[in-house]
């Protein structure tokens, strides 16, 4: 009988541990699938696309009426939880009624003391004091929030919009405590009972998420203006603002403009036209 | 003899340790359920990935399409088989849901008998469960 030293046992079984330990990498190689590496990811033809998205928003157009269908539109499209919705109890039971003070809003009308309190003079012009403004992300160039963010949620897009990635939000809400602009809300509550219709074109949000207004992405991305601009009837013009033949651009030469606190330099990109 | 008491002790310790095996095979176990295709994607007969590797890695590539679709802007998968997706998991024709309709025949049915749970529909949402 042939005698095994301990040496060359251990040799044969360390030689042995390797090859089974490159078996599944010499069966990857040898399947003829390419998994992933492969694919190619692009963008849909016919997106809209800019180097820098920012809005223009006409306040002599804004009447009451034009604001509220805009905040309608927006709201249901992103399936935004209306509080005073009445809870279907057959479908939810036992919800817990709302403390409006949770209220989740995208966009919405502000009073111009309240959306530019810098801006307070003395002898401010009668018409400004019960005008409606509408206010929602300002998409800064310099978003205080994205910096906050400690999961990256919050990001700032090539493009220029500062955008939420919802599967990585932590709900910490530092960038709520961080944005100046009171744009961002946090979900208190599962927002699914408070939909009255949802759409099934955009995710609802979940319990303990941050949310607020993404410039319809998901519109730009097939070509489509975003919801407040179809709404406005013409008060709000969505385009580059680093193209200078842009309407966008056009309409900045053209008119006096403000922006929302802008002393705290984060660059927003919304404009007012007084 | 010692001989025979550690012959025994070892009959004994494999035994036991393979009881587990023991047990699967005296009793019935719920046999894996195959993912149903049902609809579109019955007669289609083209996924993203081949069905092994769907089966394998399917949380990871739509872990990729996510960060795609969100931080890119990119919407348009044309995997390596060349067809093309839209890279959605629930809206649209060319989505996840778009061609495998029944999301409790294609989804739930593995989820629930491996025993994970997933929060894709916390937000996203089933078409047929909205109706």
């Amino acid at each position: 009988m042939m005698k095994k030293s301990k040496r060359s046992f251990l040799k044969v079984a360390g030689i042995a541990a390797i090859g089974l330990g490159a078996f599944p990498a010499i069966h990857f190689a040898s399947s003829d699938s390419h998994g992933t590496a492969h694919a190619v990811k692009s963008p849909n033809e016919g997106a809209l696309l800019a180097h820098r998205w920012g809005m223009v928003i006409d306040t002599n157009k804004i009447t009451d009426e034009v604001a509220e269908n805009i905040v309608t539109a927006c709201h249901k499209a992103h399936n935004v939880p209306d509080f005073n919705f009445e809870v279907d109890e057959e479908k939810y039971p036992n919800t817990r009624p709302v403390n409006h003070k949770q209220e989740v809003k995208w966009i919405w009308e502000e009073g111009f003391h309240y959306a530019f309190p810098d801006k307070e003079d003395e002898f401010l012009a009668e018409r400004f004091h019960d005008l409606p403004f509408l206010v929602t992300c300002n998409h800064c160039k310099n978003a205080p929030c994205v910096k906050a963010c400690p999961t990256g949620a919050t990001f700032k897009r090539e493009d220029g919009i500062v955008l939420m990635d919802f599967h990585r939000c932590i709900g910490c809400r530092f960038c709520m405590a961080a944005c100046p602009y009171g744009s961002r809300s946090f979900n208190f509550r599962d927002p699914r009972p408070f939909i009255e219709e949802t759409d099934l074109k955009f995710p609802t949000r979940s319990k303990g998420v941050v949310e607020k207004c993404n410039l319809c992405a998901e519109r730009l991305t097939k070509g489509e203006q975003p919801h407040c601009v179809e709404a406005s009837e013409g008060a709000i013009v969505v385009g580059d603002l680093e193209d200078p033949e842009s309407e966008i651009r056009v309409l900045l030469n053209e008119h006096y403009t403000i922006r929302r606190k802008q002393s705290l330099g984060t660059e927003p990109s919304v404009y007012y036209i007084m | 003899m010692n001989k025979n008491y550690i012959i025994t002790g070892l009959v004994v310790f494999v035994l036991a340790v393979l009881s587990p095996f023991w047990f699967n095979i005296v009793t019935t176990t719920q046999a894996m359920p195959e993912a149903e295709l049902l609809g579109k994607s019955k007669t289609e007969k083209k996924c993203v990935l081949d069905k092994y590797e769907m089966r394998a890695n399917h949380m990871s590539l739509l872990d990729e399409w996510r960060d795609a679709v969100v931080r890119d802007a990119d919407r348009q998968y044309k995997s390596a088989n060349g067809h093309s997706f839209n890279m959605s998991l629930s809206t649209g024709e060319n989505s996840c849901l778009g061609c495998h309709e029944d999301k409790a025949k294609f989804c739930d049915s593995c989820h629930t008998y491996a025993s994970v749970d997933p929060y894709c529909w916390e937000c996203h949402t089933n078409p047929k469960e909205i109706k």
